[in-house]
Protein backbone atom coordinates (compact mmCIF):
# COMPACT_ATOMS: atom_id res chain seq x y z
CA UNK A 1 0.00 0.00 0.00
CA UNK A 2 1.96 3.00 -1.24
CA UNK A 3 -0.88 5.22 -0.02
CA UNK A 4 0.62 4.80 3.45
CA UNK A 5 3.94 6.19 2.22
CA UNK A 6 2.07 9.05 0.62
CA UNK A 7 0.34 9.84 3.91
CA UNK A 8 3.67 9.65 5.75
CA UNK A 9 5.19 12.05 3.24
CA UNK A 10 2.33 14.48 3.82
CA UNK A 11 2.86 14.13 7.55
CA UNK A 12 6.52 14.92 7.17
CA UNK A 13 5.74 18.03 5.12
CA UNK A 14 3.19 19.11 7.74
CA UNK A 15 5.58 18.56 10.65
CA UNK A 16 8.23 20.56 8.87
CA UNK A 17 5.86 23.47 8.18
CA UNK A 18 4.61 23.42 11.75
CA UNK A 19 8.15 23.68 13.05
CA UNK A 20 9.02 26.41 10.60
CA UNK A 21 5.99 28.50 11.58
CA UNK A 22 6.20 27.65 15.27
CA UNK A 23 2.57 26.49 15.28
CA UNK A 24 0.86 24.01 17.56
CA UNK A 25 -1.32 22.13 15.20
CA UNK A 26 -2.38 21.81 11.61
CA UNK A 27 -6.05 22.73 11.51
CA UNK A 28 -6.72 22.18 7.83
CA UNK A 29 -4.92 20.81 4.82
CA UNK A 30 -5.75 20.96 1.13
CA UNK A 31 -4.42 18.39 -1.29
CA UNK A 32 -4.59 18.13 -5.04
CA UNK A 33 -4.73 14.61 -6.43
CA UNK A 34 -4.98 13.81 -10.13
CA UNK A 35 -7.17 10.95 -11.25
CA UNK A 36 -4.07 9.37 -12.88
CA UNK A 37 -1.74 9.95 -9.95
CA UNK A 38 -1.93 6.28 -8.99
CA UNK A 39 -3.80 6.86 -5.76
CA UNK A 40 -6.65 4.59 -4.77
CA UNK A 41 -8.85 6.95 -2.77
CA UNK A 42 -10.30 4.26 -0.50
CA UNK A 43 -6.82 3.08 0.37
CA UNK A 44 -5.73 6.67 0.86
CA UNK A 45 -8.48 7.41 3.39
CA UNK A 46 -7.78 4.14 5.14
CA UNK A 47 -4.09 5.01 5.44
CA UNK A 48 -4.97 8.55 6.53
CA UNK A 49 -7.16 7.30 9.36
CA UNK A 50 -4.65 4.66 10.38
CA UNK A 51 -1.48 6.74 10.35
CA UNK A 52 -2.51 10.05 11.88
CA UNK A 53 -3.81 9.49 15.42
CA UNK A 54 -1.35 11.12 17.80
CA UNK A 55 0.30 13.12 15.01
CA UNK A 56 0.15 16.83 14.16
CA UNK A 57 -2.47 16.04 11.51
CA UNK A 58 -4.87 14.35 13.90
CA UNK A 59 -8.40 15.69 13.43
CA UNK A 60 -7.33 18.26 10.88
CA UNK A 61 -9.79 19.17 8.17
CA UNK A 62 -8.86 17.40 4.95
CA UNK A 63 -9.92 18.79 1.58
CA UNK A 64 -8.99 16.93 -1.57
CA UNK A 65 -9.26 18.59 -4.97
CA UNK A 66 -9.48 15.94 -7.63
CA UNK A 67 -8.00 16.82 -11.02
CA UNK A 68 -9.45 15.09 -14.08
CA UNK A 69 -6.81 13.70 -16.40
CA UNK A 70 -6.58 15.28 -19.84
CA UNK A 71 -4.58 14.09 -22.79
CA UNK A 72 -3.49 15.73 -26.00
CA UNK A 73 -3.49 13.37 -28.97
CA UNK A 74 -0.07 13.25 -30.61
CA UNK A 75 -1.55 12.32 -34.00
CA UNK A 76 -4.45 14.72 -34.46
CA UNK A 77 -4.10 17.25 -31.64
CA UNK A 78 -7.49 16.53 -30.11
CA UNK A 79 -7.70 17.19 -26.37
CA UNK A 80 -9.76 14.70 -24.39
CA UNK A 81 -10.58 13.61 -20.88
CA UNK A 82 -8.58 10.51 -20.15
CA UNK A 83 -10.27 7.82 -18.15
CA UNK A 84 -7.53 5.19 -18.44
CA UNK A 85 -3.96 5.11 -19.70
CA UNK A 86 -5.06 2.84 -22.51
CA UNK A 87 -7.80 5.10 -23.75
CA UNK A 88 -7.62 5.79 -27.47
CA UNK A 89 -8.18 9.26 -28.86
CA UNK A 90 -11.94 9.53 -29.47
CA UNK A 91 -11.25 11.55 -32.61
CA UNK A 92 -8.70 9.41 -34.45
CA UNK A 93 -8.19 6.22 -32.41
CA UNK A 94 -4.49 6.75 -31.72
CA UNK A 95 -2.94 5.64 -28.43
CA UNK A 96 -0.14 8.18 -28.70
CA UNK A 97 -0.73 11.15 -26.48
CA UNK A 98 0.79 13.36 -23.87
CA UNK A 99 -0.91 13.86 -20.57
CA UNK A 100 -1.70 17.51 -19.90
CA UNK A 101 -2.93 17.05 -16.36
CA UNK A 102 -4.03 14.31 -14.00
CA UNK A 103 -0.73 13.28 -12.38
CA UNK A 104 -0.94 15.93 -9.64
CA UNK A 105 -0.03 14.83 -6.14
CA UNK A 106 0.44 17.99 -4.12
CA UNK A 107 -0.08 19.69 -0.81
CA UNK A 108 -1.72 22.96 -1.87
CA UNK A 109 -1.99 24.63 1.49
CA UNK A 110 -1.99 24.22 5.24
CA UNK A 111 -3.69 26.16 7.99
CA UNK A 112 -1.63 26.27 11.12
CA UNK A 113 -2.89 27.39 14.53
CA UNK B 1 13.40 -7.22 15.39
CA UNK B 2 16.58 -7.46 13.36
CA UNK B 3 17.76 -11.06 13.05
CA UNK B 4 21.41 -10.09 12.58
CA UNK B 5 21.96 -7.78 15.52
CA UNK B 6 18.86 -8.49 17.55
CA UNK B 7 18.07 -4.83 17.97
CA UNK B 8 14.44 -4.00 18.49
CA UNK B 9 13.85 -1.19 16.03
CA UNK B 10 10.47 -2.13 14.67
CA UNK B 11 9.26 -0.99 11.24
CA UNK B 12 12.75 -0.34 10.02
CA UNK B 13 14.31 -0.55 6.61
CA UNK B 14 17.40 -2.79 6.74
CA UNK B 15 20.25 -2.65 4.25
CA UNK B 16 22.71 -5.54 4.26
CA UNK B 17 25.67 -6.20 2.01
CA UNK B 18 26.02 -9.92 1.53
CA UNK B 19 29.41 -10.98 2.95
CA UNK B 20 29.50 -7.93 5.24
CA UNK B 21 26.44 -8.56 7.37
CA UNK B 22 27.98 -6.99 10.48
CA UNK B 23 27.80 -3.52 8.97
CA UNK B 24 24.16 -3.55 8.07
CA UNK B 25 22.20 -0.38 8.48
CA UNK B 26 18.69 0.41 9.76
CA UNK B 27 16.65 3.47 9.12
CA UNK B 28 13.08 4.50 9.48
CA UNK B 29 10.62 5.27 6.71
CA UNK B 30 9.33 8.23 8.58
CA UNK B 31 12.78 9.63 8.64
CA UNK B 32 13.35 11.36 11.96
CA UNK B 33 15.58 8.57 13.18
CA UNK B 34 18.46 6.77 11.50
CA UNK B 35 20.49 4.04 13.12
CA UNK B 36 23.56 2.30 11.83
CA UNK B 37 25.58 -0.43 13.47
CA UNK B 38 29.18 -0.03 12.41
CA UNK B 39 30.81 -3.07 13.98
CA UNK B 40 27.81 -3.34 16.20
CA UNK B 41 28.22 -0.09 18.02
CA UNK B 42 24.89 1.60 17.85
CA UNK B 43 25.08 5.10 16.47
CA UNK B 44 21.83 6.94 16.68
CA UNK B 45 22.19 9.73 14.20
CA UNK B 46 19.57 12.37 14.47
CA UNK B 47 17.67 12.32 11.15
CA UNK B 48 18.61 14.20 8.03
CA UNK B 49 18.97 17.92 8.30
CA UNK B 50 15.84 19.49 6.93
CA UNK B 51 17.19 22.06 4.60
CA UNK B 52 14.88 22.63 1.74
CA UNK B 53 13.27 25.67 0.31
CA UNK B 54 10.13 25.64 -1.68
CA UNK B 55 10.77 27.14 -5.04
CA UNK B 56 8.21 27.59 -7.77
CA UNK B 57 9.07 26.64 -11.31
CA UNK B 58 9.54 30.31 -12.14
CA UNK B 59 12.15 30.48 -9.40
CA UNK B 60 10.23 32.47 -6.83
CA UNK B 61 10.27 31.15 -3.32
CA UNK B 62 6.86 29.74 -2.49
CA UNK B 63 6.51 30.82 1.02
CA UNK B 64 3.99 33.60 1.08
CA UNK B 65 1.89 33.20 4.16
CA UNK B 66 -0.98 35.37 5.05
CA UNK B 67 -1.17 36.12 8.73
CA UNK B 68 -4.86 35.98 9.62
CA UNK B 69 -6.00 37.65 12.90
CA UNK B 70 -6.76 34.65 15.16
CA UNK B 71 -3.09 33.65 14.96
CA UNK B 72 -4.05 31.30 12.18
CA UNK B 73 -1.43 31.00 9.46
CA UNK B 74 -2.32 29.89 5.96
CA UNK B 75 0.68 28.49 4.13
CA UNK B 76 0.29 28.34 0.36
CA UNK B 77 2.67 25.54 -0.30
CA UNK B 78 1.95 23.98 -3.70
CA UNK B 79 4.43 21.26 -2.88
CA UNK B 80 4.69 17.86 -4.55
CA UNK B 81 4.02 15.22 -1.95
CA UNK B 82 6.81 13.10 -3.41
CA UNK B 83 9.24 16.02 -3.71
CA UNK B 84 11.68 14.42 -1.30
CA UNK B 85 11.79 11.19 -3.28
CA UNK B 86 12.01 13.03 -6.59
CA UNK B 87 14.88 15.17 -5.33
CA UNK B 88 16.74 12.12 -4.08
CA UNK B 89 16.03 10.31 -7.37
CA UNK B 90 17.52 13.12 -9.41
CA UNK B 91 20.61 13.04 -7.21
CA UNK B 92 20.90 9.32 -7.83
CA UNK B 93 20.45 9.88 -11.55
CA UNK B 94 23.18 12.51 -11.54
CA UNK B 95 25.51 10.16 -9.71
CA UNK B 96 24.82 7.31 -12.15
CA UNK B 97 25.32 9.56 -15.16
CA UNK B 98 28.56 10.99 -13.81
CA UNK B 99 29.95 7.48 -13.38
CA UNK B 100 28.35 6.20 -16.60
CA UNK B 101 26.47 3.58 -14.65
CA UNK B 102 23.44 2.01 -16.31
CA UNK B 103 20.92 1.58 -13.49
CA UNK B 104 17.94 -0.67 -14.23
CA UNK B 105 14.83 -0.84 -12.08
CA UNK B 106 13.28 -4.32 -12.48
CA UNK B 107 9.62 -4.53 -11.55
CA UNK B 108 7.03 -7.31 -11.77
CA UNK B 109 4.51 -9.32 -9.82
CA UNK B 110 6.05 -11.83 -7.41
CA UNK B 111 7.34 -14.88 -9.27
CA UNK B 112 7.59 -13.45 -12.81
CA UNK B 113 11.29 -14.25 -12.82
CA UNK B 114 13.23 -11.11 -11.86
CA UNK B 115 15.79 -12.97 -9.78
CA UNK B 116 16.07 -15.77 -12.35
CA UNK B 117 16.62 -13.26 -15.14
CA UNK B 118 19.38 -11.66 -13.07
CA UNK B 119 21.04 -14.99 -12.23
CA UNK B 120 21.20 -16.00 -15.89
CA UNK B 121 22.27 -12.53 -17.04
CA UNK B 122 25.01 -12.20 -14.43
CA UNK B 123 26.36 -15.66 -15.14
CA UNK B 124 26.65 -14.75 -18.82
CA UNK B 125 27.90 -11.16 -18.51
CA UNK B 126 29.80 -10.66 -15.30
CA UNK B 127 33.13 -11.75 -16.77
CA UNK B 128 32.99 -8.98 -19.41
CA UNK B 129 30.95 -6.27 -17.68
CA UNK B 130 31.12 -4.93 -14.12
CA UNK B 131 27.76 -5.63 -12.50
CA UNK B 132 26.20 -4.86 -9.13
CA UNK B 133 22.84 -5.81 -7.72
CA UNK B 134 20.43 -4.28 -5.23
CA UNK B 135 17.73 -6.69 -4.08
CA UNK B 136 14.50 -5.31 -2.65
CA UNK B 137 12.21 -7.56 -0.62
CA UNK B 138 9.93 -6.92 2.29
CA UNK B 139 11.68 -9.68 4.19
CA UNK B 140 14.46 -12.30 3.87
CA UNK B 141 17.72 -12.20 1.99
CA UNK B 142 16.98 -15.28 -0.11
CA UNK B 143 17.18 -13.44 -3.42
CA UNK B 144 20.43 -11.70 -2.48
CA UNK B 145 21.88 -15.08 -1.48
CA UNK B 146 20.93 -16.44 -4.92
CA UNK B 147 22.68 -13.49 -6.59
CA UNK B 148 25.74 -13.87 -4.34
CA UNK B 149 26.23 -17.37 -5.80
CA UNK B 150 27.16 -15.68 -9.10
CA UNK B 151 29.98 -13.80 -7.26
CA UNK B 152 28.45 -10.43 -8.17
CA UNK B 153 28.40 -7.88 -5.31
CA UNK B 154 24.89 -7.58 -3.92
CA UNK B 155 23.09 -5.58 -1.25
CA UNK B 156 19.77 -6.67 0.18
CA UNK B 157 17.21 -4.03 1.16
CA UNK B 158 14.48 -5.32 3.44
CA UNK B 159 11.68 -2.81 3.28
CA UNK B 160 9.59 -4.26 6.13
CA UNK B 161 6.12 -2.82 5.75
CA UNK B 162 6.85 -0.80 2.63
CA UNK B 163 5.89 -2.55 -0.59
CA UNK B 164 8.30 -0.67 -2.86
CA UNK B 165 11.83 0.69 -2.97
CA UNK B 166 12.36 4.42 -2.85
CA UNK B 167 15.21 6.65 -3.94
CA UNK B 168 16.63 7.03 -0.45
CA UNK B 169 16.85 3.28 0.14
CA UNK B 170 18.61 2.88 -3.20
CA UNK B 171 21.07 5.63 -2.37
CA UNK B 172 22.02 3.98 0.91
CA UNK B 173 22.37 0.66 -0.87
CA UNK B 174 24.65 1.82 -3.69
CA UNK B 175 26.84 3.63 -1.18
CA UNK B 176 27.54 0.21 0.34
CA UNK B 177 28.29 -1.20 -3.12
CA UNK B 178 30.31 1.74 -4.48
CA UNK B 179 29.89 0.61 -8.09
CA UNK B 180 32.71 1.52 -10.47
CA UNK B 181 32.64 3.54 -13.68
CA UNK B 182 30.90 1.99 -16.66
CA UNK B 183 29.05 -0.71 -14.81
CA UNK B 184 25.50 -1.98 -14.73
CA UNK B 185 23.50 -1.67 -11.53
CA UNK B 186 20.51 -4.01 -11.46
CA UNK B 187 17.86 -3.04 -8.93
CA UNK B 188 15.26 -5.75 -8.25
CA UNK B 189 12.25 -3.96 -6.82
CA UNK B 190 9.73 -5.49 -4.43
CA UNK B 191 7.38 -7.86 -6.30
CA UNK B 192 4.36 -5.66 -6.84
CA UNK B 193 2.96 -4.07 -10.00
CA UNK B 194 1.27 -1.15 -8.27
CA UNK B 195 3.31 0.63 -5.62
CA UNK B 196 6.77 0.77 -7.23
CA UNK B 197 5.30 2.63 -10.22
CA UNK B 198 5.15 5.91 -8.29
CA UNK B 199 8.65 5.93 -6.93
CA UNK B 200 11.41 7.13 -9.22
CA UNK B 201 14.70 5.60 -8.07
CA UNK B 202 16.84 7.62 -10.46
CA UNK B 203 17.14 4.62 -12.77
CA UNK B 204 18.32 4.88 -16.38
CA UNK B 205 15.51 2.59 -17.51
CA UNK B 206 12.59 0.80 -15.97
CA UNK B 207 12.12 -2.83 -16.97
CA UNK B 208 8.76 -4.48 -16.37
CA UNK B 209 8.69 -8.28 -16.48
CA UNK B 210 5.62 -10.36 -17.20
CA UNK B 211 5.66 -14.14 -17.49
CA UNK B 212 3.47 -16.23 -19.76
CA UNK B 213 1.85 -17.92 -16.76
CA UNK B 214 0.15 -14.61 -15.93
CA UNK B 215 -2.86 -13.07 -17.61
CA UNK B 216 -2.16 -11.47 -20.98
CA UNK B 217 -4.34 -8.51 -19.97
CA UNK B 218 -1.95 -7.46 -17.19
CA UNK B 219 -0.86 -4.29 -19.01
CA UNK B 220 -4.37 -2.86 -18.85
CA UNK B 221 -4.93 -4.11 -15.32
CA UNK B 222 -1.76 -2.39 -14.11
CA UNK B 223 -1.52 0.50 -16.56
CA UNK B 224 0.54 2.81 -14.32
CA UNK B 225 3.42 0.39 -14.25
CA UNK B 226 3.39 -0.35 -17.98
CA UNK B 227 2.98 3.34 -18.68
CA UNK B 228 6.08 4.22 -16.68
CA UNK B 229 8.29 1.40 -18.02
CA UNK B 230 10.77 1.63 -20.90
CA UNK B 231 11.28 -2.07 -21.50
CA UNK B 232 8.94 -5.03 -21.23
CA UNK B 233 10.43 -8.49 -20.81
CA UNK B 234 8.08 -11.38 -21.55
CA UNK B 235 9.59 -14.26 -19.58
CA UNK B 236 9.07 -18.04 -19.39
CA UNK B 237 8.42 -18.42 -23.12
CA UNK B 238 9.53 -22.06 -22.72
CA UNK B 239 6.09 -22.60 -21.14
CA UNK B 240 4.13 -21.13 -24.07
CA UNK B 241 3.05 -24.56 -25.40
CA UNK B 242 1.37 -25.33 -22.08
CA UNK B 243 -0.48 -22.13 -21.29
CA UNK B 244 -3.17 -19.91 -22.77
CA UNK B 245 -1.12 -16.80 -23.31
CA UNK B 246 -1.25 -14.71 -26.45
CA UNK B 247 2.06 -12.88 -26.91
CA UNK B 248 0.65 -10.61 -29.62
CA UNK B 249 -2.26 -9.68 -27.42
CA UNK B 250 -0.10 -8.77 -24.44
CA UNK B 251 2.05 -6.61 -26.70
CA UNK B 252 -0.97 -4.92 -28.19
CA UNK B 253 -2.37 -4.13 -24.74
CA UNK B 254 1.01 -2.91 -23.53
CA UNK B 255 1.44 -0.63 -26.54
CA UNK B 256 -1.96 0.91 -25.93
CA UNK B 257 -0.80 1.93 -22.49
CA UNK B 258 2.67 2.91 -23.66
CA UNK B 259 3.38 3.15 -27.41
CA UNK B 260 7.12 3.50 -26.75
CA UNK B 261 7.67 0.16 -24.98
CA UNK B 262 10.40 -2.11 -26.31
CA UNK B 263 9.94 -5.88 -25.89
CA UNK B 264 12.14 -8.88 -25.22
CA UNK B 265 10.70 -12.39 -25.32
CA UNK B 266 12.87 -14.85 -23.46
CA UNK B 267 13.23 -17.69 -21.02
CA UNK B 268 15.47 -17.02 -18.07
CA UNK B 269 15.76 -20.73 -17.35
CA UNK B 270 16.41 -22.18 -20.83
CA UNK B 271 18.31 -19.12 -22.08
CA UNK B 272 16.15 -18.83 -25.21
CA UNK B 273 15.95 -15.23 -26.45
CA UNK B 274 18.57 -13.96 -24.01
CA UNK B 275 21.01 -12.83 -26.73
CA UNK B 276 19.01 -9.76 -27.76
CA UNK B 277 18.61 -8.78 -24.10
CA UNK B 278 22.40 -9.02 -23.66
CA UNK B 279 22.90 -6.97 -26.79
CA UNK B 280 20.58 -4.30 -25.45
CA UNK B 281 22.53 -4.21 -22.18
CA UNK B 282 25.85 -3.88 -24.03
CA UNK B 283 24.42 -1.12 -26.22
CA UNK B 284 23.11 0.79 -23.22
CA UNK B 285 26.48 0.57 -21.56
CA UNK B 286 28.30 1.66 -24.71
CA UNK B 287 25.95 4.61 -25.18
CA UNK B 288 25.98 5.64 -21.51
CA UNK B 289 26.28 9.43 -21.61
N1 LIG C 1 9.77 -22.40 -16.81
C1 LIG C 1 10.34 -21.26 -16.40
N2 LIG C 1 10.36 -20.95 -15.09
C2 LIG C 1 10.96 -19.79 -14.71
C3 LIG C 1 11.56 -18.93 -15.66
N3 LIG C 1 12.05 -17.86 -14.99
C4 LIG C 1 11.77 -18.08 -13.67
N4 LIG C 1 11.12 -19.24 -13.50
C5 LIG C 1 10.64 -19.82 -12.24
O1 LIG C 1 9.68 -18.96 -11.66
C6 LIG C 1 9.80 -18.96 -10.24
C7 LIG C 1 9.94 -17.54 -9.72
O2 LIG C 1 11.16 -16.99 -10.22
P1 LIG C 1 11.93 -15.80 -9.49
O3 LIG C 1 13.11 -15.49 -10.32
O4 LIG C 1 12.18 -16.12 -8.06
O5 LIG C 1 10.84 -14.62 -9.58
P2 LIG C 1 10.82 -13.17 -8.89
O6 LIG C 1 9.90 -13.27 -7.73
O7 LIG C 1 10.27 -12.26 -9.95
O8 LIG C 1 12.22 -12.84 -8.52
C8 LIG C 1 10.98 -19.84 -9.92
O9 LIG C 1 10.52 -21.10 -9.56
C9 LIG C 1 11.76 -19.89 -11.22
O10 LIG C 1 12.49 -21.07 -11.37
C10 LIG C 1 11.52 -19.29 -17.04
O11 LIG C 1 12.00 -18.57 -17.94
N5 LIG C 1 10.89 -20.46 -17.35
MG1 LIG D 1 13.00 -12.16 -6.65
ZN1 LIG E 1 0.14 0.39 -2.82
ZN1 LIG F 1 4.22 0.69 -1.69
ZN1 LIG G 1 -6.37 11.86 -32.19
ZN1 LIG H 1 20.41 -4.74 13.08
Amino acid sequence: MHELSIVLNILEIAEHQLKEHAGNKVDAIELEIGTMAGIEMDAFHFAWDAALPGSVLERCKLTIHSVDAKALCSECGYMYRMLEHYMACPACGSFRNSMIQGKELKVNSLEII
Amino acid sequence: MCSTCGCGHADMITITKIGDEENHEHFSLHAEEAVSHAHHHHHHESGQAHTHRHVHEDGTVAHHHHEVPTSRIVVDLEMDILHKNDLMASRNRGYFEALQIVALNLVSSPGSGKTSLLETTLTALSSEVNCHVIEGDQQSSNDAQRIAETQVPVVQINTGKACHLDAQMVQKAYKQLSPENRSILFIENVGNLVCPAMFDLGESARVVIISVTEGDDKPIKYPDMFHSADICVINKIDLLPYVQFDVDKVKEYALRVNPNLEFFELSATTGEGMESWYKWLHDRLRDAP
